[in-house]
């Protein structure tokens, strides 16, 4: 079972970032984006070809308020 | 007549001075506003005021915020995407013409911070990171060796380090000497308001360092800011004293002027605090009635 964003999801093993990023409803060239899997950033240049493995724990983030 | 206590001691007395060495300090070399540059790791800024964009209600707020305070680099936090979020503070930040300076707030390990870091570079194309490790969930103090430790490895990855630290002079030198851009000290827990509560550590700061000293965390009111900048600091951050103010644009342009007063009257270099009255009238020439 794959984790996005902290929460049990139906994505699959084998899709690419640019699948998940859709799925959230972003652009595969969404700016202030950054990708980490399993703790790993994958660099935006990857996101096309990275395929998620099984178990995989996505985090998508992105700019929000803070000091 | 007694002699005046010695600025130190007179200073002690009201507990808002700077050290012996500070109050006693003639005129700091602080440049004429036109050409006095902040610079850190090769940025040069014109405005000594950073922006913590958390607390605004609403984006129209912030930016309007922005653009009152002068300010040229703001602070945002990296969180996970909400699919329903509206508006983009991306979008604010970019049409605003300001830096924008991740940060690692929530991070209560060197690890955690150090991937925060990471991904914040890949997200927002910029190495500069102001690194925050807490160690306490109710006063959000800084975890000294957790911030360490990620210091050095971020140093190590070619980021341009801005830690948030506590206001302890030698953490400052040992941030220093990892090879930090610039300390953050805090004047009193994040959000709190509570001004500067030891400004004779951050004088000590000011004189630990040989960098850019920003104070951050605990600003109230531009009167903490202009003090700030009076003990020495190059640059103030305020989040919540803006953002939470009941007219957060009138604060903004309260700290722009605050931080820039404080800035002058630094290098015009303050008088000693004395106990006892020093006449500024003289006495030659005072004329005798009834005598």
């Amino acid at each position: 079972m794959i984790v996005l964003n902290g929460q049990h999801s139906d994505v699959r093993a084998g899709e690419t970032i640019v699948a998940v990023l859709a799925r959230l409803g972003l652009e595969a060239d969404a700016r202030g984006v950054a990708v980490a899997v399993d703790d790993e950033v994958v660099p935006r240049a990857a996101w096309e070809s990275f395929a998620l493995g099984e178990d995989a724990r996505v985090e998508v983030l992105t700019a929000m308020q803070g000091g | 007549m007694a002699e005046p206590l010695s600025p130190a001691l007179a200073g002690a007395s009201d507990g808002t001075c700077a050290s012996a060495r500070s109050v006693a300090a003639p005129a700091q070399d602080v440049a004429e506003p036109a050409q006095d540059v902040l610079r850190i790791a090769g940025r040069s800024m014109r405005s000594r005021l950073f922006l913590g964009t958390g607390g605004f209600p609403s984006l129209e707020l912030l930016a309007e915020a922005i653009a009152v305070s002068g300010c040229e680099l703001v602070t945002v936090a990296l969180r996970r995407v909400d699919p329903g979020a509206r508006g983009s503070l991306m979008d604010v930040i970019a049409d605003a013409g300001v830096e924008l300076l991740p940060n690692t707030a929530g991070c209560m390990t060197a690890r955690d911070a150090v991937i925060t870091a990471r991904l914040a570079r890949e997200a927002f194309a910029t190495d500069w990171i102001k690194l925050e490790v807490i160690g306490d969930e109710d006063t959000l103090l800084p975890d000294a060796p957790e911030l360490l430790r990620a210091a050095e490895q971020l140093v190590d990855e070619g980021f341009v380090v801005l830690p948030y630290t506590t206001d302890d002079p030698v953490l400052a030198r040992r941030l220093a000497d990892i090879g930090c851009a610039a300390v953050l000290p805090l004047g009193s827990p994040i959000g709190s308001g509570m001004g500067i509560r030891n400004p004779y550590n951050i004088a000590l700061i000011r004189e630990a360092v040989d960098l850019p000293v920003v104070l951050d965390a605990g600003v109230g009111t531009a009167s903490d800011a202009a003090l700030a900048m009076e003990l020495g600091c190059d640059a103030v951050m305020a989040a919540s004293a803006i953002s939470r103010a009941q007219d957060p644009v009138a604060m903004a342009r309260a700290m722009r002027a605050a931080v820039e007063a404080g800035r002058l009257a630094r290098g015009a270099g303050r008088i000693p605090r004395r106990l006892y009255a020093t006449a500024s009238t003289p006495e030659q020439g005072l004329p005798e009635f009834g005598a």
